[in-house]
Parts: structure tokens; C-alpha cells; sequence
């Protein structure tokens, strides 16, 4: 088996060391029922070459973003990552160390999530921003707990259209408080949070100032959830919230059928002994030299166990880590631009499919995603187009599609996208 | 000499003049991206932008205040930094009760496949059918593995299988209407994460004590379960955090039973087991697997990892969504089911980690796995045997795949758990797991894992002898010190935690 270095010789040496006769020896402790006798679904070891050909076929049992027009979003987005992102990531020295328990010989680790840390608070306009968390979904939630401890309040006020699945997976957390009411609609006195996604599962990009005079008169937190994290180098910085957090997949991070993606966390200075996961923080070393560590651990789980914050202990360092290259390579005008050419391939769809008799364009204003009324089913419509080859988007209700372009959409897709859809309707 | 006196000066008013940036043979400071000079040209080219009326409905934002570099700059920085970084292929890596074993690059290369990577979780099922196919499998193969035939894969990483698990208790008490069961039985020894979990599931704790014995006793356990009445269930890792097989494991999860709660077990032992004892063999209800330990995903500096669970058939429509099902050869996404807890992480998990992980499985077969864990328990039970006379062993051994030793004579002499830490970093080791468990003072957990040699363990057993030794001999001071060869040397947490500085600000 290759990837063990023991031999028989080496085995039999530290049998006889320990002073035992066989392995057996050491699981004496074990009931004997929960030995097993064989694995009847595993089968014996394979060779490298064997187990690429299986998940090579698999893979291959899949449509590839790359192998067609593609018009998917709804949270999860396909784009552009540049050749060095991965290079960085796949280095032994990030790819195979461990959380950066020992800073003195992690402090490359802890670097880079310093930088990513400034890169998301400079993003989204907040003071302080955390290592990262799960994904957008468990962050909305997470900020919502936050929200609840500031405030001692146990109701939430969902905003606007904010993503299903950050919407269930709220519900379900909240599950395990008796008290506690999720709902749709504007805060009173009671409320801890509004939660406002923008641009929102529609894809409408929204402002804030209505929501935080709002937020101010009943003393609510402003939460605003982003998840689609290239919309903020076109649209104005959600710095009037108290808590900016969401999904960076976007930048630096393959889809990979869902994850793994990158939840991000942001706030106001003052909340962030209340923040949940972990934070990196600069100081000295003892010859006084600039140096990053773990810090603020006192809210945490390994310290404060049932009084945690959060019982988030692993996020997702080797995400943060590609999104913090990625952010690097594109630097200021880079990410500007890419998220201005987002939203010209999104006009541009937007402008070509709403040329097609039966097709009504819903979302007036839009970053790079948008939905459309179409004359048919849109679920039989993307299932009838999968079968052509065309991913052609998000089907919601009845008749409603959601749309997306990114930098990856050219005109030629959208030529093939429209000349199939129209044959449809 | 003089003239490399001079040289020497040089380097040295260089280095102070650029404080942060200045080299010493391979060893080269780096400042942050915002500290370097502006460049004209982004690191990544685009086709020109058409300049269109904005269809946003909102104002263009501004000047943002990011970094800008050239592509070069980018890669030596990021190159730079992570020579700064220990690793696993870098050297041994006892770190206990974290499986820090070699991540193999076939892994890494699958997972890369475009109809992995390109796939999007929300594509008409028609389009991803040999994903489906694979977490099917490893669903399967989890539970063959575990005992417990009904996973789901969602969970993020260990703490959100922990929740997820405990959720699905919660969620069948209450189905069962055992809404008064409200008290979570965890042990002293427990990872963090369990009672932080357990509350975050709105649950009460109760600590069963085993600080004397290092293992869970009937008669402690039944006093903390009492007449089991609220208790809803308890969560226990085993092999246990001292590096021990809860001897008493099957009575204490019958007596659990007849009272009516459930057993949770922390999987994060799972290695010195996987592919030879199941533990829903010896009376778990839920437990979750860290991918990211037991099957190899790498760690990555701290994540992603991955965290399913699996539970016993009694449980399984309490189970959170999504599990992927099979159809006759057709596979489909279960979304909702009407008992179900709902939904926990966005789409249907870390599914890069899920192909990893069956890449590992795959390679190592049955036979391999059962092979992991023997040799995984067998290196631990070496290191205890070479150095139990040295060290202080809190609790007799055989150890599972672990093992548990403290710094209790050295203490003696002055020389600390940190110490002893600190001085394998010198000697360029990872340290093993200190100050962990909480039950022992001055612990030091170590875990070898399968993927180490003889030679390697060798190694630190012999470094380890030596700081015995020398301590012994009251040659402490340079143990204070160290390191003295790395990057940075000691770092002052207090300073970082009272004065937080959390990102970088412009002057």
C-alpha cells in the first residue's frame, strides 16, 4: 500500500518493543462484537493509475461549466482563476500545514489571512473582518446569533429576498431556541436583526439607508448578507451595517458541485469580542520583530467550551487563502474591472433574451444576474436545454427564471443560448 | 574581515531601513501587499470594458483602497510566505487527536477533474450524475465503515457534524415528545467543541468526571446520568482525548439507552478504528467523520475540512438535507423530508472534499484502511514504550492511536509542557497537541499516524530523550529560549489580544 512506510521488519521491531505479540494485543480494550469480520461494499486497495480511471469516469458522467453555454448562479458563480492562484495553494508550506497553533512556524499562514482579512473588511466597508467561516449560508446564521447575543432580542427580520438556502439554513438553527421568531418583514422593538441580501436572490442590487434609519428608530442590527462578492468592486460599500457577511467563492474558488466555498464575516469594531471564529492579529516576537497570531481566543470554543460565541473550530483557511492571492493578482483596478465586465455580459444577455417573444426581463436593476417571465415552464425549459447542452440558469416558480453572465459568458453563448430558448417558446 | 565587516553593515542598514523586507541567505522578510509601491497594471489582464450605462440602480461605488501588483510580485510574495510555514511535508507531525497524515496529490488531482471542479450544485440532475454517483458511494462506504448505515455528507467540518449530529437527537426527542430531555451527559476530557455544541443546540451540560481514572467508569457515569430522565443523550469521543479505548463503552451505552438518550460519538479518533472496529458496534448512535483526519483531505492551514455523520436506521429520517439517493442506477438530491431537521450548510457540502476522501478510500481498500489503523495504533504504543520512563504517564497504556504523557517530572526542574514544545520546533518538528486534554496538567498528546516511518519516529524519540536528559542534568536554560531558529521567535499573545490590530489600516 503506498502511502505506508512501515514494513515487516519495522512492525515486528516495535511489536517486540512494546513487548506484545501481535496488534491485536493493543485493542484489548475493544468488545469483541464491534471487531469486524469483512467489509462487504469497500474492496481491496487499488493503484493510483485504477483510482484516477474510476473518478476519472465519473467526472466525466458530469457536465462540465466549460463544456457549454452557462447561465447558472442563484449563490454559486462560475468564473475566471487565474493559473498562479492554484500554483500558491497547492504549495506543500499552505496545502499540508495545519491551523497556525505554533505562530513561530506559521507565520506564512498567518500572513496571508491577515491579508484576507484586511481584503474583506476593505470590501465591504466594515472595520474588522474574521479567518472565514463555512459559507455564506452558515455565516448569515452565524451573524444573526451575533445579533441575537449584542441585543438580547430573539426576533429576526428578514429583509428582502434573501437566498433559500441561507434561509433554511437560519430556520433550522433556530430550531434549537424555543423562543426564537424568524420573519419576513420590517424590525420593531423586539427585533434583534434585519437581514438584507444585496444583491438580493433576484439579483437587484439594493440600498441601505431606509433600512438603517429603520434599523436606528427600533435599535436592530443591520445584517447585510453579499453573495456574489464581485458585485462590490461596481456597487457602493454596505458600510452603513453593523455586520457584512456572505459568500466569496467568487473570487479564487472553483463551484465544485457546492463546496468547498468560503464564508466571509465582517462588523463594526465595537461587536468584535462577539464575533465567532477565528481572528489573526499582529504583534511582536521577542526580539520585537512584526509577527501574526491567533488572537481573541477568549470567545472561543476551545476556551470558553459551552460560553462560546460559536462552536466553529476548522474554517476555510485554503479558501481564504486562494480568494487572498486571487484578490492580490486583480488589485484595485483589476477587480473593478472584472466586476464591470460582469455586469456588461449580464446587459448584454439581458438585452438579447428579452428580444425573444415571450421572454420578460423582472429585474430592472441588476449586477450580473437578473430574473425573466418566460411563456412556458422554466423548469421543463433549463431541462429541455441541459439535453441540448445550454446550462441555461435557475428555474424558480411556475414560469421564472433566473439568469446569470459573469466574465466567462461570451456572445457567442449567448447567440446559441438565444436562438435555443427562442425555439422553445 | 574588515571588508566583511562592511558587507555585514550593509545588510544590516539596508535591513533597517526597510524594516520588514531584507533577506538572510533563504530566509527573506516580506511586507504586507498594501506596503508595496503601487504599480500601473493589474496582475490579471481583461479585454477592454465597453464603458456602458450602468443598469445597477445604484451608485457606482469608488476607490476601494486595494493593493495593486503585478503578477511576479504576486507569486514571490505568496512563495515568500509560505517558506515561513511548517507542514506535514515538511516533517513529523505528532499533533494529537488531529491525524495530521500525508495528504496524497492524486487527491488533490481528481478533484481538479472539470466535471468536479466545473460542476455547479444546482445544475438539472440529468448533468451530474457521477458526482451524485460518488457521494452515493461514499455514503455507502461511510456506513459500511461506521456501522451507522445512514449518513449525510453536508456538514462543513467536525464542530458542524458535532451540531448537525446533536441536532438530529434533538430533532427525534422531540418527534418522540421528550421535549423535557434537556441535559447532554460530556466528559471532562471532552474536545471544546462538544459542550459548545451542545449548548448551541439549546442543551445543558453535565460533566461525568474521569480526571482520576482517564477513562469512563460505570459508577462515574451513572452518577452523572442519575435517573436518566432529562438526560437527552451524551457525547463522547473514543478512543477517548487520553489516547484510551472506553473499556466500559458497550454497559455505560446500554445504561445511556435504557434511559432513553443517545450515545454521540466525536469521530476525531475514528483512525485508530477505521476499517476494523465499527463503533456503531458498540452502541453509537451518531457520530461524524473529520475527512480532513481520518481520510486524508488536507488540512490547509486551518480548513476546509469535512464533516458527515452518520446515524442508526432508527434515526435516519431525522437526518439533515440533502442525502443523495439511488434509484435504480439514477441518482437524485433528497432536498426535504417532511421529519428532517432542514437544511444546515448552503448546497450539499464540502463536495470537494467528498472526492477526495473516496480517492483516499479507493486506494487504500479495506485492507488498507484496517492496516491504517494498526499501524497508526501501533507507532503510538512504540512512542509510549520508548519514552514511559522519561515522561510522566497519567494513565497506563496500551494507548489506541495516541498517546498521553505529561511534563510533570520535568516541571520539576523548571522545564514546561511550552518548553518541551517549543523545543521541537527548534529541532524541526511539529509539536505533539499541548495543554490538551484539560484533565492532566501540562499535557502532551501525541499522534504519530500511519503515514510516519520508523526512522522518523525514531527521531523524535530521540529528541525527546534528550530534553529528558538534559533536564534531568539541569542544562534547562536554552529550552526556555527556543526557538531561536525559525522565522520568529516567541510572539507576545497578551500584546496582540489587548491592542487588537486585526487588519492593516493606512497611517
Amino acid at each position: 500500500m503506498r502511502y505506508l512506510p512501515q514494513t515487516k521488519k519495522s512492525r515486528e521491531d516495535m511489536l517486540e518493543a512494546v513487548g506484545v505479540s501481535s496488534v491485536d494485543d493493543l485493542y484489548k480494550d475493544v468488545p469483541k462484537s464491534a471487531f469486524i469480520e469483512g467489509l462487504a461494499d469497500v474492496p481491496l486497495h487499488k493503484s493510483e493509475l485504477e483510482v484516477e480511471r474510476i473518478l476519472g469516469g465519473y467526472a466525466n458522467e458530469n457536465h462540465a461549466a466549460s463544456d457549454g453555454p452557462f447561465f447558472l448562479g442563484a449563490g454559486c458563480y462560475y468564473h475566471h482563476i487565474p493559473a498562479s492562484v492554484d500554483h500558491i495553494i497547492q504549495r506543500s508550506e499552505f496545502l499540508t500545514a495545519y491551523t497556525p497553533y505554533q505562530p513561530e512556524i506559521a507565520q506564512g499562514t498567518l500572513m496571508a489571512v491577515y491579508e484576507f482579512q484586511t481584503f474583506i473588511a476593505q470590501l465591504t466597508g466594515m472595520d474588522v473582518a474574521n479567518a472565514s467561516m463555512y459559507d455564506g449560508a452558515t455565516a448569515t446564521t452565524e451573524a444573526a446569533l451575533m445579533a441575537m447575543r449584542i441585543t438580547k432580542r430573539n426576533k429576526l427580520a428578514i429583509g428582502n429576498a434573501l437566498h433559500p438556502d441561507y434561509r433554511g439554513v437560519l430556520l433550522s438553527y433556530m430550531k434549537n431556541y424555543d423562543d426564537v421568531d424568524v420573519f419576513d418583514g420590517e424590525p420593531d422593538e423586539d427585533t434583534a436583526c434585519v437581514i438584507l441580501q444585496s444583491p438580493d436572490f433576484y439579483g437587484k442590487p439594493h440600498v441601505y439607508d431606509v433600512w438603517r434609519k429603520k434599523c436606528d428608530e427600533t435599535g436592530a442590527l443591520l445584517i447585510v448578507v453579499v453573495n456574489e462578492i464581485i458585485s462590490l468592486g461596481l456597487l457602493p460599500a454596505p458600510a452603513v451595517a453593523d455586520i457584512v457577511c456572505g459568500e466569496a467563492q467568487s473570487v479564487g474558488l472553483p463551484m465544485s458541485f457546492g463546496g468547498p466555498h468560503l464564508g466571509f464575516f465582517s462588523c463594526r469594531e465595537k461587536f468584535v469580542r462577539q464575533m465567532p471564529g477565528r481572528l489573526i492579529g499582529e504583534t511582536v516576537d521577542e526580539d520585537g520583530r512584526r509577527s501574526y497570531v491567533l488572537t481573541l481566543n477568549t470567545r472561543e470554543q476551545h476556551i470558553r467550551r459551552e460560553k462560546a460565541t460559536s462552536n466553529i473550530c476548522t474554517n476555510q483557511g485554503l479558501c481564504a487563502l486562494a480568494f487572498t492571492v486571487h484578490m492580490a493578482l486583480l488589485g484595485e483596478d483589476g477587480f473593478k474591472t472584472l466586476a464591470r465586465l460582469n455586469h456588461e455580459a449580464a446587459c448584454k444577455l439581458a438585452d438579447e433574451v428579452t428580444k425573444i417573444d415571450g421572454v420578460t426581463l423582472l429585474t430592472k436593476s441588476f449586477f450580473n444576474e437578473f430574473a425573466i417571465a418566460l411563456s412556458k415552464n422554466a423548469g421543463d425549459v433549463v431541462n429541455a436545454l441541459a439535453a441540448k447542452g445550454i446550462i441555461a440558469g435557475y428555474a424558480l416558480d411556475d414560469n421564472q427564471l433566473l439568469l446569470c453572465a459573469t466574465e466567462m459568458t461570451t456572445d457567442d453563448d449567448i447567440s446559441v443560448f438565444c436562438t435555443a430558448l427562442k425555439g422553445m417558446l | 574581515m574588515a571588508a566583511e565587516r562592511d558587507v555585514q553593515t550593509m545588510i544590516d542598514t539596508a535591513a533597517e531601513t526597510s524594516s520588514h523586507e531584507g533577506a538572510r541567505g533563504l530566509h527573506y522578510e516580506e511586507n504586507l501587499l498594501w506596503e508595496k509601491e503601487r504599480g500601473d497594471e493589474s496582475g490579471v489582464d481583461f479585454p477592454d470594458i465597453k464603458g456602458i450605462d450602468l443598469r445597477t440602480g445604484v451608485p457606482e461605488r469608488g476607490a476601494i483602497g486595494l493593493p495593486q501588483v503585478s503578477e511576479p510580485q504576486v507569486v514571490r510574495h505568496f512563495v515568500r510566505l509560505s517558506t515561513w510555514n511548517y507542514s506535514i511535508d515538511h516533517g513529523f507531525f505528532p499533533l494529537g487527536s488531529c491525524t495530521m497524515k500525508h495528504n496524497p496529490r492524486l487527491n488533490e488531482k481528481v478533484a481538479r477533474f472539470p466535471g468536479f471542479a466545473q460542476a455547479h450544485p444546482l445544475q438539472p440532475v440529468s448533468t451530474v450524475q457521477g458526482a451524485l454517483k460518488l457521494m452515493y458511494e461514499l455514503q455507502d462506504i461511510l456506513g459500511e465503515l461506521s456501522g451507522l448505515p445512514a449518513i449525510c455528507l453536508a456538514p462543513a467540518a467536525g464542530a458542524h457534524g458535532e451540531l448537525a449530529g446533536m441536532m438530529t437527537i434533538r430533532r427525534a426527542h422531540e418527534a418522540q415528545g421528550n421535549t423535557h430531555k434537556k441535559i447532554v451527559l460530556v466528559p471532562d476530557s471532552a474536545h471544546g467543541t462538544n459542550p459548545s455544541t451542545a449548548a448551541i443546540c439549546g442543551y445543558t451540560i453535565k460533566t461525568i468526571i474521569t480526571k482520576e481514572t482517564g477513562r469512563l467508569t460505570v459508577e462515574a457515569f451513572k452518577e452523572a446520568l442519575g435517573d436518566g430522565r432529562d438526560v437527552a443523550g451524551m457525547m463522547v469521543t473514543n478512543p477517548n482525548t487520553c489516547g484510551l479505548f472506553e473499556t466500559d463503552i458497550q454497559e455505560i451505552s446500554d445504561l445511556l439507552h435504557e434511559a432513553g438518550g443517545y450515545f454521540y460519538c466525536d469521530g476525531a479518533n475514528f483512525n485508530a478504528l477505521v476499517g476494523k472496529i465499527r463503533p456503531g458496534d458498540f452502541g453509537v448512535d451518531v457520530m461524524h467523520f473529520n475527512l480532513h483526519k481520518t481520510f486524508s483531505t488536507p488540512h490547509g492551514g486551518g480548513g476546509p475540512g469535512s464533516g458527515p455523520i452518520g446515524v442508526t436506521e432508527e434515526l435516519r429520517s431525522y437526518l439533515p438535507v440533502p442525502v443523495i439517493k439511488n434509484e435504480s442506477g439514477s441518482y437524485r438530491i433528497e432536498n426535504e423530508r417532511k421529519e428532517s431537521l432542514g437544511r444546515l450548510k448552503g448546497f450539499h457540502g464540502q463536495f470537494g472534499m467528498h472526492v477526495r476522501a473516496l480517492s483516499y478510500i479507493l486506494s487504500h481498500g479495506a485492507d488498507g484502511l484496517k492496516q491504517v489503523a494498526e499501524d497508526a495504533v501501533l507507532s503510538a504504543n512504540y512512542i509510549l514504550s520508548q519514552l514511559k520512563d522519561d515522561y510522566h504517564v497519567p494513565y497506563a497504556g496500551p494507548c489506541m492511536h495516541e498517546c498521553l504523557l505529561t511534563d510533570k517530572v520535568q516541571k520539576e526542574k523548571g522545564v514546561t509542557t511550552l518548553d518541551i514544545a517549543k523545543t521541537l520546533v527548534e529541532y524541526g518538528m511539529h509539536p505533539m497537541t499541548v495543554y490538551f486534554p484539560l484533565v492532566v496538567s501540562g499535557a502532551l498528546l501525541i499522534e504519530p499516524t500511519e503515514t510516519e516511518g520508523k526512522d522518523s519516529i525514531d527521531h523524535f524519540i530521540t529528541v525527546m530523550k534528550h530534553i529528558a536528559e538534559e533536564t534531568k542534568a539541569g542544562n534547562t536554560e536554552p529550552f526556555h529560549n527556543f526557538p531561536v531558529s525559525t522565522p520568529r521567535r516567541r510572539l507576545d499573545e497578551v500584546k496582540a489580544a489587548r491592542h487588537p490590530r486585526l487588519r492593516w489600516k493606512p497611517e
